[in-house]
């Protein structure tokens, strides 16, 4: 099947575009805008945004596969991504991402066969004041930080809120 | 610290929108700016003493200086706002409290310097400032305050967002020139410099967001009142983002030159119960660390450097007694590692190699003669890289092992770590435990 963006999302591919100078710069957000609408970044996704920004497909591969937002694998529903460095570490940063690997049953890097969850240990995401912390990608494209989850109750809160919205989240293996 | 200036609405209700904003004496500045020109206003910023707070703390009114009157190009305003540096959160809180500050001051910016097109680059990860941003340059849009014949005056400036992929590297500012032409961001050569060939080889200024949220102010009061606010050469007022074993974590905004001490104490609340200081890092985690000795050295970039550091970003990570310096030494080697572009060998292979010897000394692996390795590695990568990545790895590396020697010895002596495995759990039982093993 043919990818094609949404209504919505070509009129905001339009206003990205008309953003630069020319097309090539356009490519960051562009591939934003491709994953949430697609829900990771295959070789199919970069050949639609390569044809679309008319750029050698060879141009979109190496800035998709430079920069780690990008899914190059689908990801679970909620990606959790879980800060490890320096500040975070002192306040129980490895904790949190232990206590996600017990309660998923996976261990970092690896994914939920269900699709649901996707755990990574990942670097600073300026928001060393407010450790431990993560953030969540969800599968729209929404992003959100959590912080201070220095206890066992906010940690379960947490989790329980996540899976409360799994249900109205798609899975990115069906998005393309 | 009693008038806020940088921080003002960080507290207000609604602070990030333009009415309130407005209330605040906002974009006044911006229609007093419009009525001084170019080379007025670029000498109060000199008079200012404001240094840039992306961590170089080059003077920001030399650097305006060198930016070309004249060029054939449009020429480019771009926003460093990929804050990455560990330890560092200070730029995204203006972002996501203050956006139209930092709006401001970029409109005032390309009036003083001729630019016509801005970029914000924003790490990816921020969304939330991303989308602060966006709605603020709307209104600003909406009020004439961007776009096209700019309060009446021969001046169009367009203002955009532009949101990063997620690396560190793009922080450098040529890789987030690299980043902004939509290509991997890896570092280039200079000269030539961005004011020369930037953005779309165009001149382009690069300024950190701290940096251009200054200006309104500047503006509004004159360089000499910023100026005032601080010590010799290292002008007005700062955010400090404080992290680490403390009390109270967080960003405060103090005056250039305050002690890390009146930091730590009257704004940090003091190290934690149970937590004697050991070591603190100034300014991100590519400075050398420092040891409790020094805490009455004034923030300030020489100060810092006097004091056997540098001021970096100005935010602190302090670290208590049950901190192992081999593991910190060997956590920020990896993440260099994992940072590095790939482009020069002595930063590609230097850090690669730095973070196996370093973990080899943690697992009970080390050898007496790592040590010299470690520092024969970093004489290797210093000033043979394209970018100051490069030195990230070594300066901080080589500063524990020559500041932390007797702790190495003792890992390489007793084969293994003494220390508790990371030096804060956040339950208090686990807490007390970690204490305990490091006594
Ligand atoms: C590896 C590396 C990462 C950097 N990261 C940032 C950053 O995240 N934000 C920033 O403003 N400057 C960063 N810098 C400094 C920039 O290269 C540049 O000096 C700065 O943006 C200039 O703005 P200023 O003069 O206002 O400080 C980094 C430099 C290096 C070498
Ligand atoms: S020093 Fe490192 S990060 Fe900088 S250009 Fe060279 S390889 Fe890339
Ligand atoms: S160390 Fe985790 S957000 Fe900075």
């Amino acid at each position: 099947m043919a990818l094609a963006f949404s209504e919505e999302s070509e009129a905001k591919f339009n206003e990205l575009v008309s953003r630069y100078p020319n097309t090539r710069a356009a490519l960051l957000p562009a591939l934003f805008l491709a994953q949430e609408e697609f829900g990771w970044i295959s070789v199919e996704v970069m050949d639609y945004l390569a044809e679309r920004l008319e750029l050698p497909p060879s141009q979109v591969l190496t800035t998709a596969t430079f920069y780690t937002m990008y899914n190059k694998q689908p990801v679970g529903k909620c990606h959790v991504q879980v800060c490890t460095t320096l500040s975070c570490a002192f306040r129980g940063g490895y904790e949190l991402l232990e206590r996600f690997e017990d309660r998923l049953g996976i261990k970092r890097g690896e994914s939920t066969p269900d699709g649901n969850w996707t755990l990574t240990e990942v670097e600073c995401l300026a928001s060393c004041g407010s450790a431990p912390m993560f953030q969540l990608t969800d599968s729209k494209g929404n992003m959100e930080y959590f912080e201070d989850l220095d206890s066992e109750e906010k940690f379960e809160t947490v989790v329980k809120e996540l899976e409360s919205r799994l249900p109205n989240l798609p899975d990115p293996r069906d998005m393309h | 610290m009693e008038e806020l200036f940088l921080s003002r609405n960080f507290k207000i209700e609604n602070g990030h929108t333009l009415p309130v904003y407005e209330s605040g004496g906002g974009y006044q500045r911006l229609k007093k700016a419009l009525n001084m020109d170019s080379a007025t206003i670029i000498d109060e910023v000199k008079k200012s003493n404001l240094r840039g707070r992306g961590g170089a703390g080059f003077p920001t009114g030399v650097k305006w200086g060198f930016m070309p009157k004249e060029s054939e190009l449009p020429k480019y305003l771009t926003v460093n706002a990929d804050e990455g540096e560990p330890g560092t959160f200070k730029d995204r809180y203006i972002m996501e409290l203050d956006p139209h500050l930092l709006i401001e001051g970029c409109i005032i910016t390309a009036w003083t310097l001729g630019l016509r097109y801005g970029y914000i680059y924003v790490r990816g990860e921020l969304q939330f400032a991303i989308r602060r941003l966006e709605a603020a340059i709307k209104e600003a849009y909406a009020k004439g305050y961007l776009g096209q014949k700019i309060q009446g005056k021969d001046f169009d400036f367009d203002l955009y967002v532009h949101p990063s992929g997620g690396a560190y590297i793009c922080g450098e500012e040529t890789g987030m020139i690299e980043g902004l032409e939509g290509k991997p961001g890896q570092p280039r050569m200079k000269p030539p410099f961005p004011a020369v060939v930037g953005a779309f080889n165009a001149p382009t200024l690069v300024n950190n967001v701290e940096t251009i949220a200054a200006i309104p102010w500047i503006i509004e009061r004159g360089g000499e009142w910023w100026a005032s606010m601080g010590i010799e050469k290292n002008g007005g007022p700062k955010l400090y983002g404080l992290s680490g074993h403390i009390k109270k974590p967080g960003v405060y905004e103090a005056p250039s030159g305050v002690s890390v001490r009146e930091l730590l104490e009257d704004y940090g609340g003091g190290m934690l119960d149970g937590s004697d200081l050991k070591g603190y890092i100034p300014g991100g985690s590519s400075c050398r660390v420092m040891l409790p000795d020094t805490l009455d050295a004034l923030m300030g970039f020489e100060s810092m450097r006097e004091a056997g550091s540098s001021l970096g970003t100005g935010c602190i990570t302090f670290m208590d007694h049950t901190t192992c310096m081999v593991r910190i030494a060997g956590r920020l080697a990896h993440f260099y590692h994992h940072e590095s572009c790939g482009q020069c060998t002595p930063c590609r292979e230097g850090s690669g190699w730095a973070t196996k010897v370093l973990d080899q000394i943690e697992n009970g692996n080390g050898r007496m003669e790592d040590l010299d390795l470690l520092l024969d590695i970093c004489d290797n990568i210093e000033g043979n890289t394209i970018c100051a990545l490069g030195d990230s790895i070594s300066i901080p590396v080589r500063s524990y092992v020559e500041l932390f020697t007797q702790e190495f010895e003792d890992h390489i002596r007793r084969k293994g770590c003494p220390f508790p495995a990371w030096s804060l759990r956040s339950s208090a039982s686990t807490r007390a435990e970690a204490v305990a093993g490091a006594e």
